[in-house]
């Protein structure tokens, strides 16, 4: 059918099938992929437009309904080229846009409100942007950019020599304000063939493939387990146990079994009954305890007792330190499979140049996966190019392989180009997931509230495949104490096989479950002797020169006290309101709690460099190429303030290339909040390099300043100008490299696993609902020790957005396979869920970093969940030892303990 | 791909639907319900047939056309017997699908969770069907039969509910219990339409969702508020036995005895909200 209507301002005009989505007709037909989707189903809100001003999700709007009507996308926000909107030069100046995937539809949903209302208050605000789900940003900053729309606060430019430190807008804000930016899924050639996958609706079964003949002749390929070359990979050079596609055998629901390829009308019209695959089920092990069983079936046949890892650290005495204990407090506490819920789902495509294959795609680690694809594919890596695409958030989730494998596969064998977007509940399924933690703690003080003895076991359900198990499993048990000083220690961690999802990388890597066991800890322990929950961590806090339970000797920056200190006129404050709101009584009581965690940046243990460039070519473009991967923390940005202050050239005169495996060096992966240490220091020394060889062609000194206009550089020493002619000189090109330095930790876990560590304290006010067991949170004031925050607004947002996953894991999220596998029954929390957080920046210098800064993403998530559950212990006197919190286990818990007390 | 009709008047879907359609209006209950496959079967289009849309007062009380949205439905001018419905479209998920859904498609699809249907029970609402052969009315507790089951045949279509004039005057509540603030399916929601004549209840409807296959009315309760004083104290004529017509189940959003626990709870709230 062919229809007539109004886009942006023009007329348009579109013919297909009426029933298409407007969401598809505007992404796939009409060009304009600004307009996002992330679920198809109403749920995320990415997809919002402005249909006759009035917003709707386009994903659940047929194109039949919109003859004659008016259609806005973010792509007509703008006034004009180079004219933003006033609520998008909001939305850059605020750091609203983090991944930027969220953004269109956050921008659309507030275009309808502004223009209603320019001066909107925050109920207005939350009610119109209640319908667009962020995972990054935990949506402060974009409730702040929607009020401040009149008179946005400008961000400022920095001079040179003055970017470290500087609010500077994200470089990659104006795209992803504007809808410019290229997600997963945005690039793809309109002459691929399109993938689809068949995954198992077994959580362990086994299978035999009947005659895919017909299917073939249907389709361009059909591939199964025997088109892989090598059907195994994993994150572990020794531990390639995930197959492409399962072969004769499934371990957990989702898993993909067959790859249908070809046109993409073809495949998605091919339901998975028309696949001949015959079923065998067999009964699956579901958690730690089944998979421990003595008569346990194996979920991997050569892990024996399904164990994946075991491991620990042990320092002093345990056993007979907890015995002359005043005081001792213990406790079990367990967590759920999380699930990442990046709002852009697994997507790119692939193609074959020769003999070599090109896989455009989401992800948090280029050369891990063009290492891992060419494994795959029996290839050398230098026949692999990753280019990867903006990725719509990650948060450890797109560290694993996902499209890429079924791209290269197919683009290689059909020579064409070839396409794969997850569904939302096929990237639900597949993903990995946070492992769910069983964690039982022992903690001892003296009388005095001295630390003396702490002993922890977590116990980790891997899932069905190794993923980042083992990171898990060895981090765990050198954070588990928590960021105290504790002469005696045994910490224990253990992984087991299960036909779960396979568990990975999440935010913390198992820290954050282990947090809320030793904080709890803490409470109970400041309680018993009548200290203050607050003065009893301050009195234990790790601090500069203490040495840590692996041996480790904390030379600088242990900020932990100094985080306490900024949050108690808070704690006071909060107290004494709260204890006036609850002598009012009734059904809502208030309660105030505080979480502290410490946290390792980098690899534990483990050589993890980074190797970073800056160029100036002949023309004078001043470029930094940086392959670590920005997905919405702000690394493009934080690389270049850093290289910019090291060349001594203004931030904004910088171009970067960024990710392409062709065209940067190895800058490791986006994860174990590494990048700003890690790589920020290696760009920092690149930057370095690149001046010295400025230095010593202007024959200058080190204090010289640079100014670049067009090719020619001008070397002001003293009071002499020297002019580089750079057309002439030819280009120059600075490298840096940087891997922290670590040790292994011996059997007893001594050693050094980490360079550095950040640490911080947040506190969590709450009012419960006592009848209902609901919980509100109503503030959250973060502490961090960030080193130095080489950006505040992006430090902020990594902290906002890590309360905002922690909010969600302690009170909404859990994913049962099967059951919660879409983003209305798997919840994460809306703008309506998260309360305004105060962040307060605490710059314990260390060495080692790049202007002293060390990390921030993994460390804002760990404090909260335990934080919000000592406010709800404080309101409710329930100790909540499962999360999430849902409201009928705390209102099944409130009976409890009132029964109890009766 | 399946053929795809957009009629302007009813007359014309009607005759359509002497065939197997599949109906659309809003989209928000249809194309969830498709993610990730083609859509081939035969689609009805009913959003572009003036007849259903738009609010209006008639004789015996209102009709409701059947593809009136949410937003229409809070945006229009009605008394407040009808706050607990715009209290409940309020509701319906975010803002996105208070533009986009409709009234009928709420109570056709018949989701247990459907916050519109307790409002509606509140209101003694009917709903009017018509097919080829015909017009019938039904109350909306006959028309929604079960988990997502309707009294609905294949020949007909929702062409609006209707809602009687009380006789004296009513005033309404909704109150809803999720998970989070907003986009979220009910864990239970309850609404309530009292008849007020001199400050006592003449009559009342109390209607409870998400807590039994189809939302239900309360008529203990009911009969237990006749008379009483519109107050704070409203909520104490409220009994556990009340709640007999209802019949909770665990699921991944809470369970069976929770949700009768907090059905009370919203009840006596709902109670004092209405009398407040
Ligand atoms: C993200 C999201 C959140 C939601 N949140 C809520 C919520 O909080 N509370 C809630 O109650 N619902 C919620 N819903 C469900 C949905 O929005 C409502 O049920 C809505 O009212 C459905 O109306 P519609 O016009 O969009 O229905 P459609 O999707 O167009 O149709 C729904 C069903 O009804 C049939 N139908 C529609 N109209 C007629 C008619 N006139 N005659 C005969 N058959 C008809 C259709 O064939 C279809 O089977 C949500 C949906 C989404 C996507
Ligand atoms: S893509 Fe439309 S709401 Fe998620
Ligand atoms: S910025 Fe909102 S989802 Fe990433």
């Amino acid at each position: 059918m062919k229809l007539e209507f109004t886009l942006n301002g023009r007329a348009a005009s579109w013919d297909g099938a009426p029933v298409t989505r407007l969401a598809s007709a505007l992404r796939d037909d009409l060009g304009v992929t600004g307009t996002k989707i992330g679920c198809d189903a109403g749920d995320c809100g990415a997809c919002t437009v402005l249909l006759d001003g009035r917003q709707v999700c386009s994903c659940l709007v047929a194109m039949g309904q919109i003859e004659g009507r008016t259609v806005e996308t973010v792509e007509g926000l703008e006034a004009g080229p180079d004219a933003m909107a006033a609520l998008q030069q909001s939305f850059l100046d605020h750091g609203a846009a983090q991944c930027g995937i969220c953004t269109p539809g956050m921008l659309m949903a507030a275009q309808e409100l502004v223009r209603r209302n320019n001066k909107p208050s925050r109920a207005e605000v939350e009610d119109f942007l209640g319908g667009v789900l962020c995972r990054c940003t935990g949506y402060g900053k974009i409730v702040d950019a929607v009020m401040d729309v009149v008179a946005p606060t400008p961000a400022t430019a920095s001079a040179a020599g003055e970017a470290v430190g500087s609010r500077i807008v994200r470089v990659d804000g104006p795209a992803k304000v504007t809808g410019r930016d290229l997600f997963g899924a945005d690039t793809i050639p309109r002459d691929a063939l399109w993938i689809r996958v068949v995954r198992s609706p077994h959580a362990r079964a086994r299978f035999v493939l009947g005659d895919l003949e017909p299917l073939r002749r249907r389709l361009a390929a059909v591939l199964t387990a025997a088109d892989v070359p090598f059907n195994g990979y994993g994150i572990y050079p020794d531990i390639k146990d995930q197959p492409v596609l399962a072969d004769g055998q499934v371990r957990y629901r989702g898993e993909a079994v067959v790859a249908l390829v070809g046109e993409h009308a073809e495949v998605l019209a091919i339901r998975d009954d028309e696949v001949p695959i015959t079923w065998t089920p067999e009964p699956p092990v579901f958690g730690v305890d089944a998979a421990m069983a003595e008569d346990a079936p194996l979920v991997q046949a050569d892990r024996r007792g399904n164990l994946l890892l075991k491991g620990g650290v042990k320092s002093g005495d345990t056993a007979a330190a907890l015995d002359a204990c005043a005081a001792v407090a213990e406790g079990t506490f367990e967590t759920a499979f999380v699930e990442h819920a990046y709002i852009e789902p697994e997507a790119g495509w692939a193609r074959r140049v020769g003999d070599r294959i090109e896989i455009h795609a989401t992800t948090q680690t280029p050369y891990m996966d063009r290492d891992e694809i060419a494994n795959l594919m029996r290839l050398k890596p230098e026949a692999v190019r990753i280019v990867p695409t903006a990725c719509g958030g990650g948060f450890g989730g797109k560290l694993d392989l996902s499209v890429q494998p079924l791209l290269a596969i197919a683009a290689w064998t059909l020579g064409r180009p070839v396409a794969l977007v997850y569904t939302r509940p096929e990237s639900m399924a597949a993903s990995t997931k946070r492992h769910p933690a069983r964690v039982t703690a022992r903690f001892g003080c003296d009388a005095e509230g001295k630390l003396l003895a702490c002993d922890v076991t977590a116990l980790f359900d891997t899932g069905a495949y190794a993923s980042w198990g083992p990171t898990v499993a060895n981090r765990v048990p050198v954070h588990a104490m928590g960021p105290y000083a504790i002469p005696n220690v045994r910490t224990w961690g253990e992984a087991y096989f299960t036909n779960g999802p396979p568990a990975g990388a999440f935010r913390g890597f198992g820290v954050p479950q282990a947090a809320i066991a030793h904080e709890a800890m803490m409470d109970e322990l400041a309680d018993r002797l009548g200290i203050d929950r607050l003065e009893f961590r301050h009195r234990n806090a790790l601090r500069a020169g203490d040495m840590t339970a692996t041996g480790q000797t904390l030379a600088h920056s242990a900020g932990l006290a100094q985080c306490l200190d900024a949050l108690r006129p808070h704690w006071r404050r909060a107290h004494e309101e709260i204890a006036a709101f609850n002598e009012r009584g009734g059904s809502h009581r208030r309660g105030i709690g505080i979480g502290c965690m410490w946290y390792g940046i980098g690899n534990t243990s483990m050589s993890n460099p980074s190797r970073m460039r800056v160029g100036l070519s002949p023309g004078g473009t001043l470029t930094l190429y940086s392959g670590a991967l920005d997905i919405g923390q702000g690394s493009n940005t934080i690389m270049v303030q850093i290289a910019a202050d090291a060349v001594g050239l203004p931030a904004d005169q910088f171009t970067l290339v960024t990710g392409d495996t062709d065209l940067t060096a190895d800058a490791g992966k986006t994860s174990a909040s590494r990048q700003t240490f890690v790589s920020g220091k290696a760009a920092e020394k690149a930057g370095q390099d690149l001046r010295q060889q400025i230095l010593r062609l202007a024959n200058a000194g080190p204090d010289a300043i640079l100014s670049l206009e067009g090719a020619t550089l001008s070397v002001r020493d003293g009071g002499e100008v020297r002019t580089i002619d750079l057309a002439a000189s030819g280009p120059l090109m600075g490298e840096g490299t940087f891997d922290p330095p670590t040790t292994p930790l011996d059997a007893e876990g001594q050693g050094v696993p980490y360079a550095t560590y950040a640490f911080a304290a947040q506190l969590a006010e709450v009012e419960v609902d006592v009848e209902l067991g609901t919980v509100k949170v109503l503030r959250i004031v973060a502490a961090h020790d960030v080193g130095r925050a080489i950006n505040p607004t992006l430090v902020e947002g990594q902290i906002q957005g890590g309360v905002a996953q922690g909010l969600g894991l302690a009170l909404m999220e859990e994913y049962l396979p099967g059951r919660t596998e879409n983003l209305h029954d798997y919840l994460i929390p809306t703008v309506g869920d998260v309360p305004e957080i105060e962040c307060l920046l605490i710059e314990d210098r260390e060495p080692l970093g790049p202007s002293g800064a060390k990390g921030i993403g993994e460390p804002a998530l760990v404090p909260t969940a335990p934080a919000i559950l000592g406010a709800v212990h404080h309101a409710t006197g329930v100790r909540v030892h499962r999360v999430p919190l849902l409201p009928h286990r705390l209102r099944e818990a409130i009976v409890a303990l009132e029964r109890k007390r009766a | 791909m399946g053929a795809y009709l957009r009629p302007r008047g009813l007359e014309e879907a009607l005759q359509a639907l002497t065939r197997p359609f599949t109906v659309l209006a809003g989209g928000t209950d249809f194309y969830p319900a498709r993610v990730g496959r083609a859509v081939t079967e035969d689609v009805l289009d009913i959003a572009g047939i003036a007849a259903l849309r738009g609010i209006s007062e008639t004789s015996a009380g209102w009709r409701l056309g059947a593809t009136t949205t949410w937003s229409e439905l809070v945006e229009a001018d009605l008394p407040p017997m009808f706050d607990g419905l715009k209290q409940a479209a309020r509701e319906v998920g975010g803002r996105q699908i208070q533009n986009a859904g409709t009234i009928a498609g709420n109570i056709c699809n018949a989701s247990p969770a459907a916050d519109g249907v307790p409002a509606l029970l509140a209101l003694d609402a009917e709903v009017e069907l018509a097919s080829r052969d015909g017009a019938r009315r039904l109350p909306l507790a006959s028309f929604i039969t079960g988990v997502r089951t309707t009294a609905r045949e294949p020949g007909e279509l929702v062409v609006a509910l209707h809602v009687p004039r009380p006789r004296a005057e009513a005033r309404s509540a909704f109150l809803k219990l999720g998970a989070r603030r907003y986009l979220v399916i009910s864990i239970a929601m309850a609404s309530t339409l009292v008849e007020v004549e001199d400050g006592k209840v003449k009559a009342a409807r109390v209607a409870v969702g998400a807590c039994s296959p189809v939302a239900q009315r309360l008529p203990a309760l009911e009969q237990a508020l006749v008379g009483a004083t519109v107050d704070a104290h409203l909520g104490e004529r409220l009994a556990p036995s009340h709640l007999a017509p209802l019949s909770p189940i665990d699921d991944v959003r809470g369970s069976a005895g929770y949700r009768s626990e907090v059905a009370l709870v919203l009840l006596r709230r709902l109670l004092s909200k209405v009398a407040a």
